[in-house]
């Protein structure tokens, strides 16, 4: 087919899911001229597995993409319909924060948005190929022949490569939600030497809300209290406008499934891709979880102009005769009507390894790799590596310095410092528990952690620049007064005892009182008569900074170590196999992955403390011969 | 900047003199908070290059030895940052309690190489120099220790995975709770959190402690001779090494200072200290040797109490033997070629009844007769559990030591975060640090692990 010039642009965007959103946004607001391309507009924002955003980890990520000036906490805040701050009484790092959006208006305001956004271009059709000159990606080429230039080209198809759909015994090429799959892109990235694999995972099915018998259920309200996902918004913003329901299986449901394990794609040994651990379809819980007698599962509207209602917990990819049986052997399920199956996907997906921190191939210059085609897994996860992919394009497109979250500075730089330098075998899910520092990594503090740095690259805007440095003076100056002012014992000594803590023997600081298990900067306000009030952002922080003080300086010393390691740069073009005293292993290795740092290099697998001692010997016989050199110049 | 790093310089087990080396940018506050002038008062600042006379003392000001401290200012020293040194008698006792006061103000272990590892990287040693670091750091992880000591290793190493394994089970219960609140989980109960903290908790205490009775197996069991003068302490010692080590001579004061040999007595590594004997004097360099031989029994796992049976037991003789009376001191009624039957048997009433002390052996260091049962004696408090070597004394590795005593210090935070009601969260990251810390003793600290235990253990996701 013949191919004719369409366009030139600085960076372009494959794929329009949250990863793809994020990563056209940020170069188009920096400045450069951005095109998104989406094999149906419809799939702009999809969200064709839950309904919601946030969660443990998660909220924490989206937070951060927020304090970045990405757009997901924005528009969940503009489209949610029932808001949770979860494990809030688990300790402050773990607070998360999750709401249940109305999915078809989410996926219209980001849309709206990316329509309204200078610089960018929105187009429907599908990428077949890519252009690549002397190892660097020139442009990308449609089905119909157009021929699209580029500097930078951001790949962020989710699940549509090559992907595959299993219900029951029936295979066939598609993409999610019914959707056409994009075949030939893979072809495109194999003949340019990019390694792909496969991968898993699944959605259960959508029912009809007039064939459901809530009573049966428990209700699942929202918080009294709203708390947004963006910065940009105060608590209360909005209201909760929908509740969820909560109902369980029973035995009969699991021998329904036990009696059709051998009809499930997974059992018939179709399905080749790995599956995430946390993301079980029932037929996997059943079968790893013999023993459960039941297990939980969440009834979720999946709009407020919708029937449909999501099945949270029973994802399967067994036939649609089974899910009508096991899912009507549910309470308040007898009657379901099955309006979309569940069904498994299954799809291509590079291997994160051969990617560097800015996301960037190692393979192919100025090609970047996001979301859920860099084998990770969750809305959240995608839209943190969209826009670090969208923010480090175009940082190289200007001549820039590349932006590199590290551990300790936020979740994304967990994300994708896990990715590029551990890798993972299966759909990576974000977890608190991966972050090393996260009592300094708090959903509260983001701002504090990133806006300074998004206003530097000219991606935060102006506006909420400003309010993040009024929510920090707010913070700053609170603190300040809460450790000067000092309490009479006579003042303090019956509130005390009325919240059962100990009293004191003298006047005491409103900071000091807030270190007691029994006291919060909420219930302090009782003793504090001066107190102003102060921007929602800044409360927590304010609570958190003093209460657990000893436990953040911990951690800051912490950081401190990590830091030394990951400051000693490693040459780009260093020849490990001419370094002596490394194991041969440790060669082959740091040659494959070629780490930036001393500190990358010790997290890759099967590099040990010795192999460090080299390569910081090395860095330091370097740092002798170049400076004697200076001195021989002199 | 880097830790500041410590390590014994000397070899073990050598000696008058021991140094303690300590390198890095906090070396000269470390070792300021810990000496003292002979006057007791601190010192302010230590002067590059100069000598300075004065005590090593612990947090409660009490003594511990005298040292010279030098101070090698940075870039001049053998590592190229600051340096300094603390030169100390040569007993391993001294030494290790100095080293941990050291490790208890701000220093961390060294590891092995370490201090040559800092000198090349700070450009003090040449190309040929640095190759042979390589080939020191290679060995730490690439080349076995010696057969005992790695059996010795393969049991810590046992028993700290199966402590791990119970923090593993622990976090996981608790991650789960928090990765996943929304989930069909069992309540996590504090009083059953913190029972089960506590009984790790313990388990690395027990480790901890061995220690310093694993300190026994590789540096030997201290042992000291108490005595007035003159009553035959070092002809004891010869008598026990075989040899003429001490000048043993009729004047009394002749042994000036602790004499330390390193024997094997009855299949047990000792290190014995015969000391001057106890006694008022107005000599000087006699003075000293007395008030070490003061210190060395104070610290001394087995203290030897010698009299002259021949001259009955006088008043300067109960007081010594009051002084030292514990549970793991042994007197020794010395010279019974010269002694009747019926005065050595008041002795011992009077020794039993007077000062408590319940194990008493006849002895005679000219003749040699009742050596073996002195040497039955000494075995006997090392198998019967005063001192114990039972299966506990696994820690034998000072690196091992501190990250037991770190990781205490987790779980005791752990605790008492649970106790005081506070979140999961910050017990999660102290259970979480312990784990680590224990990982790096055994070298499989991977935190995919813990996650990968949630996951084998719930049944969790939507």
């Amino acid at each position: 087919m013949e191919r004719y010039p369409m366009g030139s642009f600085d960076v372009i965007v494959v794929g329009a899911g949250h990863a793809g959103c994020e990563a056209a946004l940020a170069p188009a607001r920096m400045g450069l001229k951005t095109a998104m391309f989406s094999i149906t507009l419809e799939a702009i924002a999809m969200m064709p597995c839950n309904p919601s955003i946030g969660g443990t980890g998660k909220g924490h990520l989206v937070r951060e993409i927020d304090a970045l000036g990405g757009e997901m906490g924005v528009n969940a805040d503009k489209t949610f319909l029932q808001s949770r701050m979860l494990n809030t009484a688990k300790g402050p790092a773990v607070h998360s924060l999750r709401v249940q959006a109305d999915k078809s208006r989410y996926h219209e305001e980001m849309k709206r948005t990316l329509e309204r956004q200078a610089n960018l271009e929105i187009k429907q059709a599908e990428v077949v190929d890519l252009l690549v000159e002397d190892g660097a990606v020139t442009g990308i080429v449609t089905r119909t022949g157009g021929v699209y230039t580029a500097k930078a080209v951001i790949i962020a198809t989710g699940t549509f490569l090559r992907g595959r759909i299993f219900i029951g015994e029936a295979a066939y090429t598609g993409g999610p939600n019914g959707m056409a799959a994009s075949v030939e892109l893979s072809d495109s990235l194999k003949r340019l030497g990019i390694p792909l694999r496969r991968f898993k995972t699944g959605t259960p099915a959508r029912i009809d809300r007039k064939s459901l018998d809530f009573d049966k259920m428990i209700v699942q309200h929202g918080d009294d209290h709203v708390v947004p996902m963006s910065f940009m918004n105060d608590i209360d913003f909005a209201e909760n406008k929908v509740d969820c329901w909560l109902t369980y299986t029973n035995e009969t449901t699991h021998e329904i499934i036990r009696n059709n394990f051998h009809r499930s794609g997974l059992y018939t040994g179709e399905i080749v891709g790995v599956g995430p651990r946390y993301c079980p379809s029932i037929e996997t819980k059943i079968d790893r979880f013999p023993d459960r007698s039941r297990h939980q599962l969440f009834i979720e509207p999946e709009g407020e102009n919708t029937d449909e209602m999501y099945i949270q917990g029973m994802s399967s990819s067994l036939p649609e005769d089974v899910q009508t049986a096991f899912y009507r052997s549910i309470p308040g399920l007898e009657n379901a009507v099955i309006m979309r199956p569940a069904y498994a996907i299954e799809y291509d997906c590079i291997d994160s390894l051969d990617l560097n921190a800015t996301l960037e191939s190692k393979i192919i210059r100025g090609l970047y790799f996001a979301g859920q085609t860099n084998g990770s897994s969750g809305y959240e996860e995608a839209a943190a590596q969209g826009l670090m992919a969208g923010i480090n394009a175009a940082l190289k497109i200007q001549g820039r310095d590349p932006l590199i979250l590290d551990r300790s500075e936020a979740y994304i730089g967990v994300l994708i410092d896990d990715l590029v330098t551990k890798g993972t075998n299966e759909p990576y899910r974000m977890m608190t528990s991966r972050a090393e520092y996260r009592l300094i990594l708090r959903q509260d503090n983001a701002a504090d952690r990133l806006t300074q740095k998004a206003y530097d690259i000219g991606l935060a805007s102006r506006e909420r620049y400003e309010r993040y440095l009024e929510v920090r003076e707010a913070t700053e100056a609170e603190i300040k007064r809460l450790r000067s002012t000092k309490v009479s014992a006579d003042v303090l000594n019956p509130w005390l005892e009325s919240i059962g803590s100990a009293p004191v023997s003298e006047g005491t600081y409103l900071a000091d009182l807030l270190k007691r298990a029994e006291v919060t900067y909420d219930n302090l306000a009782q003793v504090d008569p001066e107190r102003l009030e102060i921007p929602y952002h800044s409360r927590t922080q304010v609570h958190v900074k003093l209460k657990y003080e000893g436990y953040l300086n911990k951690q800051e010393l912490q950081i401190e170590r990590f830091k030394r390691m990951e400051d000693r740069k490693l040459p780009e073009d260093l020849d490990y196999d001419s370094l002596e005293g490394l194991r041969i292993e440790a060669r082959e290795k740091l040659s494959r992955f070629r780490p930036v740092s001393v500190g990358q290099a010790s997290r890759i697998s099967g590099i040990n403390p010795a192999d460090i001692n080299v390569l910081l010997i090395y860095l330091e016989k370097m740092r002798h011969s170049r400076s004697n050199k200076d001195t021989e110049n002199e | 900047m880097e830790d500041t790093i410590t390590a014994i310089a000397t070899a073990p087990g050598e000696g008058g003199i021991g140094i303690i080396r300590i390198s890095g940018s906090e070396a000269c506050d470390t070792v300021l908070r810990i000496f003292r002038l002979p006057s007791g008062r601190s010192v302010e600042k230590l002067d590059n290059r100069m000598l300075t006379y004065g005590n090593i003392v612990d947090d409660n000001g009490s003594v511990i030895d005298e040292a010279m401290v030098v101070y090698m200012q940075a870039p001049h020293s053998y590592t190229g940052e600051d340096v300094v040194e603390i030169q100390c008698h040569g007993s391993m006792v001294s030494l290790r309690k100095i080293l941990q006061l050291v490790l208890a103000h701000g220093a961390v272990m060294a590891d092995r190489g370490e201090f040559t590892k800092r000198a090349f990287l700070n450009g003090r040693l040449d190309l040929a120099e640095a190759e042979a670091v390589i080939d020191i750091i290679r060995a730490r992880s690439d080349r076995g220790l010696d057969a005992a000591v790695s059996q010795l290793q393969g049991r810590l190493s046992g028993r700290i995975s199966s402590i791990r394994k119970d923090l593993a089970d622990l976090d996981s219960d608790i991650i789960a709770h928090i990765e996943y609140p929304e989930e069909d989980l069992e309540e996590l109960e504090y009083p059953d959190l913190i029972k089960r903290v506590s009984v790790i908790r313990n388990a690395v205490a027990r480790l901890a402690d061995s220690a310093s009775t694993g300190r026994i197996l590789r540096d030997g069991l201290r042992l000291s001779i108490v005595g007035r003068p003159n009553v035959g302490k070092s002809s004891l010692l010869n008598l026990i090494l075989n040899q003429d080590r001490a000048i043993v001579t009729d004047i009394p004061g002749t042994t000036r200072d602790t004499i330390q040999e390193y024997a094997t007595v009855g299949g047990i590594p000792v290190i014995l200290t015969d000391t001057a004997g106890i006694r008022e004097t107005d000599d000087i360099i006699e003075k000293i040797g007395i008030e070490r031989s003061r210190d060395s029994a104070d610290t001394a796992d087995v203290i030897i109490v010698m009299t002259d049976s021949a001259a009955g037991i006088s008043r300067e003789d109960m007081e010594i033997l009051k002084q030292y009376s514990s549970d793991h001191t042994v007197a020794v009624l010395n010279k019974i070629d010269i002694s009747d039957d019926d005065m050595l048997r008041s002795e011992e009433d009077l020794v039993r009844s007077e000062t408590g002390i319940s194990h008493i052996v006849r002895l005679s260091a000219f003749s040699g007769e009742g050596r073996d049962v002195l040497i039955d004696t000494i075995r006997s408090f090392v198998y019967s559990g005063e001192v114990s070597l039972e299966n506990d004394e696994l820690v034998t590795n000072v690196r091992h030591a501190e990250l037991l005593r770190q990781a205490l210090v987790y779980l005791d935070e752990a605790s008492s975060m649970l106790r005081g009601g506070e979140a999961l969260d910050f017990a999660e990251t102290d259970i979480r640090s312990a784990w680590h810390l224990l990982g790096e003793i055994t070298g499989e600290a991977v935190s995919e692990d813990i996650i990968t235990e949630v996951f084998s253990r719930f049944c969790l996701g939507k």
